[in-house]
């Protein structure tokens, strides 16, 4: 079972307790964008095999929506962090080099 | 090695290449029996990749091996490789619940998921290889006001496209299923939607048939070759990188289900697809209790008995991306948690083995097969959680669009397009299954 650190209460929390929101940091387009644009932000998705940086709900804790850095070959968690990032901070992208020397953040 | 060995095994493989299909026939098994069994060849060859093909498929499940069956069926197509990461059928063809039925509500879908159950019904037949088709009929239950006002509504839609389908009562359902539990608390069964002419198949038959007939017409499946690159000239495909080499091709087809946002991304393109897993799990076998498959989508689990008298049962997806072929157990637990309130009898079966596959989902839950934005790359991915259904259908509507460079009626509504014009074929409530 997936286990991340809520950010928000700083509370270890179970896959059971979350709702899975899938990829975060994705920006909507603002008016005037065209169509293939909006079909950009609507359903193309990375849906990497390895790092995912992705949204969850903790629904039966604080309910609030955090981020979380996760790889999808090995459900390795390197770090959460709240979802006002825009990014994926600097502490989440250096555990995440340490332990995966060969990653490229894209 | 020495030289004499090694020229032996040489002779070997070209006798082994060179097997003939024999046919499968009663007249063949009494022959053999008389000869201790000891002349059944292999049923497809194991191929050394060529320097180029016309056309190379990646993926060799049910959808790739269907695609290249019709090549050569439909079109004479028979230059055609299909490369394999694992092994034949070891992927979502060989995890299914192996549930045949085409019950949607969209026209679109019907006509393509009808097209490949009527394929299904001659397919044996086709292939001369018994898939084991049983059309046991299907009964989808409805546990809630909303599930029954809106299988109506499919019903009536199935009328309309000629999908023989009827809405039953709970009397009748009792009837028909009598380990059914009707006036369960939580989830009483208001009604169903029977497709009689559903049912299932053997599924890895239904790959193995294929790939036996593929491989008499000459075509190459070649297994544990990995695509790991993909060389473009002029925003053209000219040959992919695999484990066993360089392999040049005309046209290069992904049919590759959870892992088609991977070779996505090496042939530079995004899809909307994301991979999460999705389970199934099998009891220990018991005498025969249950004649047809029922899905309870209330409750996300659906049930069929084996013809070795296991119970056969599929849960919900997960929600989150996910590469490693295993889900999360409390989904397996909610799932039977729930059919053990609609099937009281299954409460105490011990279950034997549990697994799970990576399937690629869409934003409307309907599948793609379409061109990509490298001209001569096709894709045909985004089945979702039914997959096993549409092998032969699918493979008609893939070779048509392979052979002719542009989709036929089939495959024409499934192309990626449709998510940026907003043409979307949206089942993901309508089919009522569990996403």
């Amino acid at each position: 079972m997936l286990r991340f650190i809520c950010p928000i209460c700083n509370l270890p929390a179970d896959e059971t307790e979350l709702t899975p929101g899938g990829e975060a940091h994705i920006q909507r387009k603002g008016p005037g964008s065209s169509d293939s644009e909006f079909y950009e932000y609507l359903f193309e998705r990375k849906n990497p095999l390895g790092i995912h940086f992705e949204r969850w709900l903790h629904s039966y804790g604080c309910g609030k929506w955090f981020h979380a850095a996760r790889c999808t070959k090995t459900m390795e968690v390197f770090g959460t962090y709240k979802a006002q990032e825009v990014k994926p901070p600097r502490h989440i992208i250096d555990n995440i080099k340490k332990k995966r020397p060969n990653w490229k953040n894209e | 090695m020495s030289l004499a060995k090694s020229l032996c095994r040489k002779r070997n493989r070209k006798l082994f290449d060179k097997i003939g299909m024999k046919k499968y026939s009663a007249f063949a098994l009494v022959k053999e029996a008389f000869n201790n069994h000891l002349g059944w060849k292999r049923a497809w060859r194991s191929a050394k990749p060529k320097k180029k093909y016309k056309i190379v498929i990646v993926g060799a499940g049910g959808h790739g091996l269907a695609t290249a069956y019709y090549l050569g069926k439909n079109f004479g197509i028979r230059d055609v490789a299909v490369v394999e990461k694992g092994w034949l059928g070891g992927g979502n063809t060989g995890r299914n619940t192996t549930i045949i039925r085409s019950n949607y509500l969209q026209e679109e879908s019907t006509a393509i998921y009808e097209k490949s159950r009527s394929l299904y019904e001659t397919l044996s037949q086709d292939l001369n290889y018994n898939i084991m088709f049983s059309p046991r009929g299907v009964m989808m239950l409805c546990q809630t006001e909303h599930e029954l006002r809106a299988m109506k509504r499919t019903y009536y839609a199935n009328r309309l496209f000629g999908v023989q389908t009827e809405i039953v009562s709970p009397a009748r359902m009792k009837e028909m299923i009598p380990i059914i539990n009707i006036n369960g608390p939580r989830y009483p069964i208001l009604g169903g939607l029977w497709q009689p002419r559903g049912g299932t198949a053997r599924h890895d038959a239904v790959a193995w048939g294929y790939a036996r007939a593929i491989s008499s017409w000459g075509v190459d499946i070649i297994e544990d070759c990995e695509v790991t690159g993909i060389l473009k000239k002029s925003s053209k495909v000219v040959s992919i990188e695999t484990a066993k080499g360089s392999i040049a091709c005309e046209k290069l087809c992904f049919v590759v289900a959870g892992s088609s946002s991977i070779l996505a991304e090496l042939a530079g393109f995004r899809i909307p697809v994301e991979s999460v897993a999705l389970q199934a799990l099998v009891s220990e076998p018991i005498k025969p209790v249950m004649d047809c498959v029922v899905m309870a989508n209330t409750v996300h689990g659906y049930m069929s008995q084996s013809d070795k008298g296991e119970m056969v049962i599929g849960g919900g997806a997960d929600g989150y991306n996910n590469y490693t072929q295993r889900g999360s157990f409390q989904h397996i637990e909610e799932t039977v948690r729930a059919l053990i309130e609609t099937f009281p009898i299954i409460s105490r079966l011990r279950q034997l083995r549990q697994w799970g596959g990576i399937v690629d989902m869409t934003g409307d839950r309907s599948p793609i097969i379409s061109k990509t934005p490298v001209e001569n790359i096709f894709l045909n991915c985004g089945w979702g959680t039914g997959g096993f259904k549409a092998i032969p259908g699918s493979g008609w509507a893939t070779a048509e669009l392979l052979a002719n460079g542009d989709p036929g009626r089939l495959a024409a509504p499934f192309s990626l397009n449709r998510f940026i014009e907003g043409r979307m074929i949206d089942e993901s409530v309508a089919a009522a299954v569990a996403h």
